[in-house]
C-alpha cells in the first residue's frame, strides 16, 4: 500500500507537468509557429504512443492458454470491431469490458 | 490541423442584449454533448480506483487536480506500483505532450486575467480544445469560454466521484473491469489511426513497446514512447534529405 505522501507527491508532479505543457506552449510557441515539424509529429506521434499505452495496460496479461489470456483477447476483438463497425467510443469501451468481465469472471470457474 | 488567423484582442464585446447569463447558458449549450460522452469514461476511472487497493476518495482528488483523463489511469496504475516520481514526470510528459499543440488555435487572447487565463490553461483538456479551435470560438466571450471549461471539469470529477462510491458496491467475485482503460486506449488508438492510415507507425510503436517491455519490465514507458518519437524524427530528416536532394 503506498503511502499518501507519495501518492499526493505523484498527483501533483503530473497535475504541473501537464499543466506546464498547456500553458508554457502560449509563450514559446509563437517563434516555431510555422515549423513544417509540430504538424508532422502532431498527425504521427498520437498514433504510436496510444499503441504503446495500450500494450503497457495489458504487459502482464500471460502469452498461454489461461482465462486471463482468452478473456483480453476476446474483449480486444471486440473493442475493435465494434469501434471499426460503429465509431462510437463508448459502445466499444462498454462492449469490450463487458465480454472482459463476462469472461474473466466465469471462466476460472470451470477450469 | 490548421491554425486559424489570430483575431484581433480588440474585437468587440457581446452586444448588451447578451447578458452575462446568456452567455453561461450559451456556453453550457455548447458543452453538453461532449460533457455527456466523457461522462462513461469518468464512472469507468471511478469504478477502476474503487477497485486498486487506494481508498475511493482518491479518484475526486485525481481527477481534480490531475485532470487529464488518459494520464490519472496510467498515474494510478503507477502510484500502485510505486513506481519512481521521475518516471512518473515522463510519462505525464510524453502522454500529455500533444497538449502543446493545442495553443495554436485556443482563443486564450479572448480569456482576460491571469487568474482566468492560469484556469483556462490548467483545464486545457482535448475536449476544451475541440469545442473552442473553430473560427468563430475565436470572437467568444471570456465568460463563455470559462464556462465550458468549468463544466468539463465539474461532469468528470462528478462522474468519477459516482463511480468510485458505486464501485465499492460491486461484489469481489466481478473480475476484469479494469480492461475499460485498455479497451480506452484502443479506441483511440483506432481514431488516431484513422487520421494517417499508415500501416507502419502502429507497428513501430508495438515493437519499441515490447523491446521495452523485455529490457525494462514495469518501467518500460519512457524507453518505448522516447524510442518510438526518436525513429519519427529520423524519418522526418530522412525525408527532408530527401526532397532536398531531388530539388538539388
Amino acid at each position: 500500500m503506498p503511502e499518501p505522501t507519495y501518492i499526493i507527491t505523484a498527483v501533483l508532479v503530473s497535475s504541473a507537468v501537464t499543466w506546464a505543457l498547456r500553458a508554457a506552449p502560449f509563450a514559446f510557441l509563437a517563434p516555431i509557429r510555422h515549423s513544417a515539424l509540430l504538424p508532422y509529429l502532431n498527425e504521427s506521434m498520437p498514433v504510436g504512443v496510444l499503441t504503446i499505452l495500450a500494450f503497457y495496460t495489458l504487459r502482464h496479461t500471460p502469452v498461454d492458454i489461461a482465462p486471463q489470456t482468452a478473456a483480453a483477447a476476446a474483449a480486444l476483438v471486440t473493442t475493435a470491431a465494434l469501434h471499426i463497425w460503429r465509431k462510437n467510443a463508448v459502445l466499444s469501451v462498454v462492449g469490450g469490458t463487458t465480454v472482459h468481465v463476462a469472461i474473466a469472471s466465469t471462466l476460472p470457474l470451470f477450469s | 490541423m490548421t491554425s486559424p488567423a489570430v483575431a484581433p484582442s480588440t474585437s468587440p464585446p457581446p452586444s448588451p442584449t447578451t447578458g452575462l447569463g446568456n452567455e453561461v447558458r450559451e456556453g453550457l449549450r455548447i458543452v453538453t454533448p461532449a460533457a455527456l460522452a466523457a461522462l462513461p469514461m469518468g464512472l469507468a476511472f471511478g469504478v477502476v480506483v474503487s477497485q486498486s487497493p487506494l481508498a475511493w476518495w482518491w479518484g475526486p482528488v485525481f481527477a481534480t487536480v490531475i485532470f487529464a483523463g488518459s494520464l490519472e489511469f496510467l498515474v494510478l496504475g503507477m502510484v500502485v506500483a510505486v513506481a519512481p516520481l521521475a518516471q512518473i514526470a515522463a510519462t505525464a510528459f510524453l502522454v500529455n505532450f500533444r497538449h502543446v499543440f493545442y495553443a495554436l488555435s485556443f482563443p486564450l487572447h479572448r480569456v482576460h486575467g491571469r487568474g482566468a487565463k492560469v484556469y483556462s490553461t490548467f483545464t486545457l483538456t482535448d475536449e476544451a480544445w475541440a469545442l473552442t479551435t473553430g473560427p468563430q470560438a475565436q470572437r467568444w466571450s471570456r465568460r463563455r469560454i470559462l464556462t465550458i471549461q468549468a463544466a468539463l471539469q465539474v461532469m468528470w470529477v462528478a462522474a468519477v466521484t459516482v463511480g468510485a462510491l458505486v464501485g465499492t458496491l460491486i461484489p469481489d467475485s466481478v473480475v476484469g473491469l479494469d480492461f475499460a482503460v485498455t479497451a480506452f486506449f484502443l479506441v483511440l488508438t483506432i481514431d488516431a489511426f484513422r487520421v494517417r492510415r499508415s500501416v507502419p507507425a502502429p507497428v513501430i510503436a508495438l515493437l519499441c513497446a515490447l523491446g521495452s517491455y523485455l529490457l525494462f519490465g514495469d518501467g518500460m514507458l519512457v524507453a518505448a514512447m522516447t524510442a518510438f518519437v526518436a525513429i519519427l524524427l529520423i524519418q522526418y530528416a530522412l525525408t527532408r534529405v530527401k526532397r532536398r536532394s531531388a530539388h538539388a
